[in-house]
């Protein structure tokens, strides 16, 4: 009896759950990507969810990086497909390239913004007054010394300039899977690297980039694979370091770390969105053109997205520390959605 | 016979007299040894309960402080051109009313803000962003109280609830706080008046997902989880025991079952990121199940959990003893008569032991709802195991990295509701045990 009860109730189970699937219609926006673009999307959903109270459903967003939301997103078309990847940088043509494989031939790019990127120390330590060109003779494996690139002698803040804090060197860094490192790199150790006669003297271009972009692995720089919140805890662990962070959690946790200004600029809201301070990048998100007639809000949802009210001066989405774009922008982009602009 | 045995006698009474215990510090140290084999298991009994103890006192000290939450009251006039223009009250009009006005109107009023725009937004900026909800809640469960002014209770924002708890130091400088002079004074003004003060929490537990602290819940992730569960209970539980029932009962033992042996209980110690990769390429692509639901997490799940319970039900039907299917078969029972009126009863307890002990390593698993979609923001309850949900340990790994304070206390409050399942399932498991287990 109880075997037989058994086996009828699996193959029960079996069956509708195998029978449920394909016949289920999506009514609710599917979304995934970027961690750093996660808080922007989720207040986002969240007020959409809100504000189409009873005509659409409040969105899905995951969590997981981009270059994961972005395989997901070219995985194919169809309801079974995400419908938005959120991304932290701009599509790599090889994934356009896979996309296309694979059905997903249109593509909308929606830029929503700038993420900055700040160095900050615990308050209880000196103020720093960076340059790129510190932190990069900080960070770097090999530097210029007399002429030619040797191993990293610097120890303390003190040697690089004497403006600088006397305080052991000890900077945390994002690790290279994070799409932050990429931002650190390009803005901040080419940048900061370039100026150097030995750097120039290096004939090759890719060369040149690795040897700004190598870094020292004697401990004193330190990659953190983790988010955020681990660097902030070594921060207060270890209060002569500095480390890396995005705007937006610096300013929830203003009072346990002060920011650097880099090059004399003191990032801001206004400071990122003006240009002024340099090391910021743009935040994206993809949508399937495909999918905008088939999936109910999905153009809603892209436009709630780009409204003042969630991108503006004073938006939800600035609330949480996302930059905004100049109005100016923000038309254009809102211009290139509605007229279907595609990335190619 | 006495005659032999008295020579010996005497020859032995003749020698020293000897102790019973023979070289007495060797068999001091031996002792000696002992003791400290003991002690050794004490140490390190006592070390596992130090960090265990480490563990709670900190998450309890960390997440108390999230069971109370910041709450206003405000009076509000729920004025009726506002709510109903027209006097038309209905469900569409309440639900769509603009409360975030009503609230804010009235709290200007309180605190005697006039029309400057910088001073209105930093007022504002201390009530919640989700007190509109709770204000259409309450409006909506009662439309008789449209056109009074009442006073209602709402949440506070997360940053005016770290100021009340005491985990943002107010006398820090201005420019290192969240909150300005001003609106500190306002927040004093309201505790002096008795109209700002921390009460229960109840959004933890019901809420859904959300980007304000004051307004997140666990209530998506425990309902997520529970479905799982269920998932987990009706496909590993009779799968398992169908196996293990043949296994054990009618396979013949040859290099196949040996065979299949192995590798059950290898995949009993597979990584569970495994799980949801086989869950992603079976459930989702080919099955095309939706993302993000339950119940694909629930069969990823159950694939982790049905080693653990054939496993079980292999033991404890092993522990039947033989006697009672020789008795059952000798009264004329069927093979089949006999597993499921004997050997299967008996083994039940250890059976459900097992289910539930890998149904409680199941629970707070992440990895594998990782790759399904589950590691979500997910607002809306899900009605059925179809719709998008999250789990418990889902909701601690996100509250754990978002930055706002407040979702540290959430963070360690979310653990302890996490571990408080875990407690009541291996409590259940410890009482059947106890309850129902027979020893021969």
């Amino acid at each position: 009896m109880l075997v037989r009860t058994l086996t009828a109730g699996t193959f029960t189970a079996a069956l509708a759950v195998l029978s449920f699937g394909p016949a289920q219609a999506r009514d609710q926006i599917q979304i995934a990507g970027s961690s750093t673009v996660l808080p922007f999307a989720n207040i986002a959903a969240e007020q959409f969810g809100k504000a189409f109270a009873g005509k659409f459903k409040t969105p899905i967003v995951e969590s997981g990086g981009s270059s994961a939301g972005l395989k997901n997103f070219c995985g194919g078309v169809g309801e079974k497909t995400i419908d938005i990847a959120n991304s932290s940088r701009k599509i790599k043509p090889s994934e356009i390239e896979e996309c296309k494989k694979n059905g997903v031939a249109e593509i909308q790019e929606i830029k929503i913004g700038y993420d900055g990127i700040v160095f900050a120390s615990s308050v209880k330590t000196g103020h720093f007054a960076l340059e790129p060109k510190h932190v990069y003779l900080a960070v770097a494996a090999q530097v210029p010394v007399k002429g030619a690139l040797a191993a990293n002698p610097y120890k303390n803040w003190k040697e690089i300039d004497p403006k600088l804090p006397d305080q052991p060197i000890q900077i945390f860094i994002p690790g290279e899977k994070h799409g932050t490192r990429e931002v650190f790199e390009e803005k901040v150790l080419e940048a900061g690297c370039h100026d150097f006669p030995e750097i120039k003297a290096i004939a090759d271009a890719k060369a040149r980039a690795n040897a700004c972009k190598a870094v020292r692995k004697d401990g004193l720089s330190v990659d953190i694979d983790g988010d955020y919140t681990e660097t902030l805890a070594r921060i207060q662990r270890t209060p002569t370091a500095v480390g890396v962070f995005g705007l937006s959690f610096y300013e929830q946790n203003k009072d346990k770390i002060q920011v650097a200004t880099v090059s004399g600029i003191v990032p801001t809201v206004e400071s990122i969105a003006d240009g002024k301070y340099p090391v910021s990048r743009p935040l994206y998100f993809y949508v399937k053109k495909a999918h905008l007639s088939v999936i109910p809000g999905l153009k809603e949802y892209v436009e709630f997205f780009l409204s003042d009210k969630v991108v503006g001066d004073e938006g939800m989405a600035t609330d949480k520390g996302l930059i905004p774009m100049p109005a100016t922008e923000r038309t254009s982009v809102r211009a290139a959605f509605s007229k279907g602009a595609l990335v190619n | 016979m006495t005659d032999s045995a008295l020579p010996m006698t005497a020859a032995m009474a003749n020698r020293a007299p000897r102790k019973l215990v023979l070289n007495e510090k060797r068999v001091r140290s031996r002792y000696a040894a002992e003791r400290r084999f003991r002690a050794y298991g004490i140490a390190a009994i006592a070390f596992g309960l130090f960090f265990l103890a480490w563990l709670f006192v900190t998450l309890v000290v960390q997440g108390y402080g999230a069971l109370q939450q910041s709450k206003m009251r405000l009076d509000v006039n729920l004025d009726a051109a506002t709510l109903a223009p027209g006097g038309k009250v209905d469900d569409t009009t309440l639900r769509a009313a603009d409360y975030t006005a009503l609230l804010r109107t009235a709290l200007r009023d309180t605190l005697g803000v006039g029309s400057d725009r910088a001073q209105r937004r930093e007022a504002y900026a201390l009530l919640s962003n989700g007190a509109d909800n709770e204000l259409r809640r309450i409006v909506m469960a009662d439309p008789t109280l449209i056109g009074k002014t009442v006073p209602v209770w709402v949440s506070a924002s997360a940053d005016v609830d770290t100021l009340i708890k005491g985990q943002i130091a107010r006398d820090l400088p201005e420019n290192q706080r969240r909150l300005k002079d001003r609106q500190i004074a306002w927040v004093d003004k309201l505790v002096a008046d008795n109209r700002l003060k921390k009460r229960f929490n109840g959004a933890l537990f019901v809420n859904g997902a959300s980007s304000d602290p004051e307004q997140a819940g666990m209530g998506v992730a425990i309902i997520g989880s529970m479905y799982m569960m269920l998932v987990v209970l009706l496909t590993a539980l009779p799968v398992g025991v169908a196996a293990a029932v043949y296994l054990e009962e009618f396979a013949a033992r040859n290099r196949w079952t040996d065979l299949i042996e192995v590798n059950i209980n290898n995949l009993a110690a597979v990584p569970s990121i495994v799980f949801g990769l086989l869950g992603l390429a079976i459930f989702l692509n080919f099955f095309g199940m939706p993302r993000s639901a339950p119940v694909v997490g629930g069969l990823v799940l159950s694939l982790m959990t049905l080693p653990v319970v054939i496993i079980a039900t292999r033991a404890s039907i092993k522990a039947v003893p033989p006697s009672i299917r020789e008795a059952a078969l000798g009264v004329g029972a069927s093979k089949m008569q006999v597993i499921t009126h004997h050997v299967l009863p008996l083994a039940l307890p250890g059976i459900l032991t097992g289910t539930i002990i890998g149904m409680a390593r199941a629970l707070g698993e992440t990895a594998p709802l990782l790759l399904i979609g589950m590691v979500a923001f997910v607002v809306a309850y899900p009605a059925t195991p179809f719709d998008p949900a999250t789990a418990l340990p889902v909701q601690i790994y996100m509250w754990a990295g978002a930055p706002e304070r407040s979702f540290v206390e959430r963070t360690s409050a979310a653990i302890l509701i996490l571990l408080a399942f875990l407690i009541v399932m291996n409590a259940a498991a410890v009482l059947l045990r106890r309850r129902f287990e027979r020893r021969w």
